[in-house]
């Protein structure tokens, strides 16, 4: 086991679970081997009680705060997460761990596969919202942490700390869902599907095989990004930074970029392609379409809180939020008031769309830290 | 402390679930958390009273009286509270009655229309009044559904409640017990509050009912 058993004020490392513990899959296979990359901010103080486990969006990693090593980048929660912040190291031990599947250290499908020697590819198994929380458990448990004061996570990341309520209540104290929903809804499945197709249409793609080939699917994947990032922003926000501005004077009457938003576009694709991985991709945008948290309770979503009631939950969306939208996040906040548990919600007034959860959003960040703050308070 | 806060702590019982409707920044449901150790919940509209709350440690939902009571299942509060709200929903009937589903007993204040300054204020100027209990004018005002304490009393007999407890307030007195049914009070009586119970509870539901709804409620 190469993962570190004492941590210290900000770690990182991955840790690696030896053959007898692999990870049973919800789709009935499983996963030897099984690795997590993980980093960490503040210190777990004595009783073990301060930890707070942040759980990442579909693109995003466990460099949540701090420089990112290979971008060079801020962390993507900075925001939220540092000296004077709603969650402090100086108060919190902060945990975010990257979701298997990924391609930030985790096991994934661009990770060897020890039977063969050679990387995955498509051989890796299908995994779901379900699997990259019991990883988690797995990590946190590794870690001596036997009950988390917070999960925190916003879109997929919502997602995941909503299963944590659902399957490991008892080891939670408080949960933080923003902006997303209890399951994947048929516009979001249509979305995710017309990125995997452009990445499979890529000729460079090669069945998933692409990384034997020593080639990438890059242009799939940044259409993929730019039909995604669409659907991350709102008409306002795409409306106000770039209207139907031109890059240069006149048309070009051809097919460059003639427009701001579309250079804009192109830029993030472009970007995306080098931070992350098109077959990862494919995995993880499949597990949120799987994901439907009421299905294993007979459909009944409270249901999937019943053992949650003492779980103090939070949940907060965006008025803008086309994605997720707030009917989604009102269905949890029914669901866990039927089901008994304590919970607070608010929808912010924001014109950013769904990405507003990553940017400056003074409303959401008070909240946040007055929900912390009150969690804090209990211990 | 508010008069109605004082009266409305004295009649909830210790440990009680309590729902305050439209709980602004949560002064009064952090005293009976504090003073009753109340399982307090608040339903608040605006954003700047839901954050105000949540940096005290309450646990509020955002939301509209008229609109997102059904968010929460039958019977689920000892108590729910609506101070000064009433007047301001659009649709009170529906409102009360939403109360004294999600809860076994609901505590209603508003100010009465029926107030002998507001009748003097209508009277002799034959305008929309304003007074220390109506501050606004008439274009401006939130307060969209007037009772008095005569037309309360009318409703929860039409609802088939039972006022158990009926109380005249005014600013910096005491709550004064009265019978809502004198109509001298309908004069007197500046704002009305008002706990209420079902008279007839419903059936408690069989546990082995299947759930209705995606929400088991």
């Amino acid at each position: 086991m190469d993962g570190s058993s004492e941590i210290a004020a900000q770690d990182s490392g991955v840790w690696a679970f030896g053959p007898d513990r692999p990870l049973a899959l919800d789709s009935g296979s499983r996963l030897d081997n099984l690795e997590i990359a993980w980093r960490s901010f503040g210190t777990l103080n004595a009783d073990r009680s301060n930890a707070v486990l942040i759980c990442h969006a579909l693109t995003l990693d466990q460099h949540v705060a701090g420089t990112h090593p290979v971008s060079g980048k801020e962390g993507w929660w900075t925001r939220l997460v540092g000296p004077g912040r709603p969650l402090d190291p100086a108060d919190w031990f902060i945990l975010c761990s990257n979701v298997i599947g990924g391609c930030n250290g985790s096991s994934g499908p661009g990770s060897v596969d020890p039977a063969t020697g050679k990387a995955y590819g498509l051989t890796f198994p299908v995994i779901t919202i379900g699997d990259m929380v019991r990883a988690q458990a797995m990590l946190v448990e590794a870690m001596g942490i036997s009950k988390l004061a917070a999960v925190v996570g916003g879109s997929m990341g919502g997602m995941q700390v909503l299963q944590w309520a659902a399957d490991y209540p008892e080891r939670l104290e408080a949960v933080v869902c923003v902006a997303s929903a209890a399951r994947h809804s048929a516009q979001n499945i249509a979305f995710h599907e017309v990125g995997r197709q452009a990445v499979m249409a890529d000729p460079d793609w090669r069945g998933g095989a692409y990384a034997e080939a020593g080639v990438r699917p890059e242009k799939g994947l940044a259409v993929a990004r730019m039909a995604a990032h669409i659907t991350y922003l709102s008409e306002a926000a795409l409306q106000r930074k770039f209207g139907r501005e031109l890059q240069n004077d006149g048309l070009s009457f051809g097919f460059d970029a003639d427009f701001q938003v579309e250079s804009y576009l192109r830029h993030q694709g472009g970007s995306f392609v080098n931070r992350f991985d098109a077959n990862s991709y494919l995995y993880i945008t499949r597990a949120m379409d799987y994901f439907d948290l009421a299905a294993p309770h007979g459909g009944v979503l409270a249901q999937a809180f019943q053992g949650a009631r003492d779980v103090k939950f939070c949940v907060l969306s965006f008025t803008s939020d086309w994605l997720y939208p707030t009917v989604e996040s009102r269905h949890i906040v029914r669901a866990l008031n039927a089901a008994g548990a304590e919970v607070s919600f608010l929808e912010i007034e924001s014109d950013k769309g769904h990405d507003a959860f990553l940017l400056d959003e003074p409303v959401m960040d008070g909240a946040l830290r007055g929900f912390l703050d009150s969690v804090r308070r209990r211990w | 402390m508010r008069e109605d806060f004082r009266e409305i702590l004295r009649l909830v019982r210790p440990g009680a679930r309590v729902i305050d409707v439209g709980c602004g920044e949560g002064e009064l449901l952090e005293l009976l958390v504090r003073e009753k150790q109340a399982q307090g919940r608040g339903l608040e509209l605006e954003a700047s009273g839901v954050s105000a709350c949540l940096a005290r440690g309450l646990a509020v939902v955002q939301g509209d009286a008229d609109r997102d009571l059904d968010a929460f299942p039958t019977r689920a509060f000892d108590y729910a509270i609506l101070s000064q709200t009433l007047q301001a929903t659009r649709n009170p009937r529906h409102v009360l009655s939403e109360l004294l589903r999600i809860a076994d007993r609901a505590i209603v204040s508003f100010p009465n229309f029926g107030h002998w300054r507001v009748r003097w204020s209508l009277m002799a100027r034959g305008r929309m009044p304003e007074t220390r209990a109506l501050p606004e004018p008439w274009w401006s005002t939130p307060n969209i559904h007037l009772c008095s304490l005569a037309d309360f009393n009318a409703l929860t007999e039409d609802l088939d409640l039972r006022t158990e407890h009926c109380a005249a307030l005014a600013r910096g007195q005491a709550a004064r017990p009265i019978d809502p049914a004198r109509g001298i009070e309908n004069w007197r009586a500046e704002n009305a509050l008002f706990l209420l119970s079902r008279r007839q509870p419903d059936p408690e539901p069989e546990p082995s009912d299947p759930p209705r709804d995606l929400f088991g409620s």
